[in-house]
């Protein structure tokens, strides 16, 4: 019985930037050995956190959307706990509204005004 | 409840129709990823703000609890702040 099911993950931000791209790759093998296909992958990028987690004031973002099976996530988190480099993480089940709304996402309905999106947020960090 | 039919009690207080912006708007997802949205139901010390206040109906003040729950676990949103709006 395959659910959807999405991950977002905070990397350290002290890695390099090949360092980060193989961490992510990383778990993406582990979601596809334990029977998952990635549907969306994101990275967002550096991003300032809103408090600090483990001194950090910044943190590599990443998400992935992924079908899989209910035993893979416990898979996927054991490697993500075991992770140092993964700072937080959150694995949320998706039901079909929030299914429809990342499609939307994807679709790019919701990006009108990035510009203005965008300095609304480095506003709301300081 | 409206104030409509009774004249006496709605001199002082200038009646608003308060409504629910989900199901007016049909939104049934709200995502925790989005801390610009989420803002709107936070007060300035990141605090969530009672329903009584935002209108919203309680199916989805509940959702919107749990995604800025979320969002501040992410460090999307701050668990305690000042000036956030």
């Amino acid at each position: 019985m395959n659910n959807k099911y999405e991950t977002v993950f905070i990397l350290t931000p002290v890695l390099s930037e090949p360092q980060m791209k193989d961490t992510v790759t990383k778990f993406k093998k582990i979601l596809e050995k334990a029977g998952g296909k990635i549907s969306n992958e994101e990275n967002w990028g550096l991003k300032k956190l809103a408090y600090p987690i483990l001194h950090k004031k910044t943190g590599f973002f990443s998400l992935f959307e992924f079908d899989a099976p209910s035993t893979a996530i416990a898979a996927l988190e054991l490697e993500l706990k075991r992770d140092e480099t993964v700072m937080r993480w959150i694995t949320v089940k998706l039901d079909k509204y929030a299914v429809e709304y990342n499609e939307k996402r994807k679709s790019g309905a919701f990006k009108k005004k990035p510009e203005s999106k965008e300095t609304v947020k480095e506003e709301v960090k300081k | 409840m409206s104030l409509v039919n009774e004249p006496i009690h709605s001199t002082k207080h200038e009646y608003r129709k308060k409504y629910c912006r989900f199901k007016k708007s049909g939104i049934r997802y709200i995502d925790y990823k989005d801390p610009v949205f989420l803002l709107k139901f936070v007060n300035e010390q990141g605090k969530i703000l009672p329903r009584r206040l935002t209108g919203t109906s309680l199916k989805y003040q509940r959702r919107v609890a749990t995604a800025i729950k979320r969002a501040r676990h992410l460090a999307l949103l701050p668990y305690v702040g000042d000036s956030l709006k």
